[in-house]
């Protein structure tokens, strides 16, 4: 089932490979639905099962794409993933999908998922390219988790929603920083979370 | 066959839109039945959220049917033309306010301190696509009690920010009646004033097509229940007359 390369195909894209702190693909929505930790990880979920299913969907017509017409082939399969989960969301977690509203739309455009099926799903087996989606769902999964988690926290001094920083601490001056809310500070952590990464990764280090 | 063949693409592309779009149309009707019901929770979560009762999910109903102890239709002279359960709650702004001759909605609510609130929906457009809400009116007819703003799809941070407490609280107070007459409330620049001297309520900054938007969606939706209005106020002054 995992063999040597499917593990690298399931687990490099979560540091190694990942698509967005070392391929900086899917910035757009990074900075758009990490404000709070719940729509980020809802968003990270519906990539992950768009990002899997797309892959073997598209693995699976592999041989019987046009060449020509291999990218609207491929936009049709995201497209059509992409407004089940939205359906989905609207009866089953409506407020959630108020919330994400146009991003869950726009997953359609995530670079992401273009460039995974292009340069995987197309050239090889369903249960390869599963892993594939899955792996690199979750390596833009985590990325989003841990922006949201600092941006809800010193943004809001909240975590779900709940609030964690006591109100002890606002007594004695303490203030939520409401940059953290706005787009600029995701890209700043972003940017901070890729120093990290490349500072414990030498090999990623260009010269 | 040959891949590349026009013919080959051509039913290709044919073939896969036919079983996708039969698919999604079939998902939809499935889902359909429950997506309805997360809307018209969501209505009457906005309606419960205009006269300033925040409703849990599962005490929704119960909480819409002990504050909502009426609804009805009003016509544009102020008189109630129809007073069905659930007529006013089913009507659909967005086609109705399109309508020659509009029905006008009216929620009465009763609050548990005993006072009397109508809540009337309002719709109209942002920048970019429609903006709707709920304004509750004391019964003096005159001043908010609450508003509650929604869109479908404002930019996040800028127009999306009506729907926030410290765009709507601004309005509570806020007559939209003065003098007996009509005046609406005005959303103008910050540290701006209204020229006609109706009350006014600051704009978003960075956002004023949607701020705009607002301000005309009150002006347009507001002014048609200036007879009923006029009516409940008339009401009340004999009552407080026959009082004293």
């Amino acid at each position: 089932m995992l063999s040597k390369r499917n593990k690298e195909v399931l687990f490099n894209p979560l540091s190694k490979d990942n698509p967005v702190l070392v391929q900086i693909l899917g910035i757009c929505s990074t900075l758009a639905v990490t404000a709070n930790l719940e729509p980020a990880i809802v968003m990270g979920i519906s990539v992950i099962a768009v990002l899997a299913f797309s892959n073997v969907i598209i693995s699976l017509i592999r041989k019987t794409i046009p060449a020509s017409i291999r990218i609207i082939v491929q936009l049709v399969v995201v497209a059509t993933l992409v407004i089940m989960v939205q359906q989905f969301l609207i009866a089953y977690d409506y407020d959630v999908s108020k919330q994400l509203s146009v991003f869950i739309g726009l997953i359609i455009t995530n670079c992401i998922l273009m460039g995974r099926l292009e340069a995987f799903a197309l050239n090889n087996r369903p249960w390869e390219s599963f892993l594939d989606g899955i792996g690199n769902g979750l390596g833009y999964a985590a990325i989003l988790v841990i922006v949201a988690f600092f941006r809800e926290l010193l943004g809001s001094g909240t975590l779900f929603g709940f609030q964690v920083i006591p109100q002890f601490c606002y007594d004695h001056g303490y203030m939520n920083n409401g940059l953290m809310i706005l787009p600029p500070m995701a890209l700043i952590t972003v940017a901070c979370i890729i120093w990290v990464h490349r500072a414990r990764n030498k090999e990623l280090q260009e010269s | 066959m040959n891949k590349n063949s026009n013919t080959y693409q051509i039913l290709y592309a044919a073939v896969m839109v036919l079983l996708v779009g039969t698919f999604l149309a079939f998902i939809y009707m499935i889902l359909k039945p429950k997506q309805d019901e997360n809307i018209a929770n969501d209505k009457r979560m906005q309606i419960l959220s205009a006269i300033n009762v925040n409703s849990e999910p599962e005490s929704l109903k119960d909480d819409f049917a002990r504050y909502i102890v009426a609804e009805y239709i009003v016509n544009e002279q102020g008189e109630i033309v129809d007073s069905a359960a659930n007529v006013a709650f089913s009507i659909d702004m967005k086609s109705n306010v399109k309508l020659q001759q509009r029905k006008l909605p009216v929620f009465m609510c009763r609050l548990d301190d005993g006072a009397v609130k109508y809540v009337l929906p309002v719709y109209g457009a942002g920048l970019w696509g429609p903006i709707w809400g709920y304004i509750s009116v004391d019964s003096d007819a005159a001043t908010i009690f609450g508003t509650s703003f929604s869109h479908e799809s404002e930019t996040p941070g800028l127009g999306a920010r009506i729907t926030e407490d410290l765009f709507q609280q601004q309005f509570i107070g806020k007559q939209i009646v003065k003098d007996g007459a009509f005046t609406s409330i005005e959303v103008v620049k910050r540290g701006q004033k209204s020229l006609s001297g109706a009350d006014y309520v600051d704009a978003i900054s960075g956002a004023t097509i949607t701020s705009r938007g607002v301000g005309a969606m009150l002006d347009d939706c507001l002014k048609y229940y200036e007879p009923f209005l006029k009516k409940i106020a008339d009401s009340n002054q004999t009552l407080t007359v026959e009082e004293n």
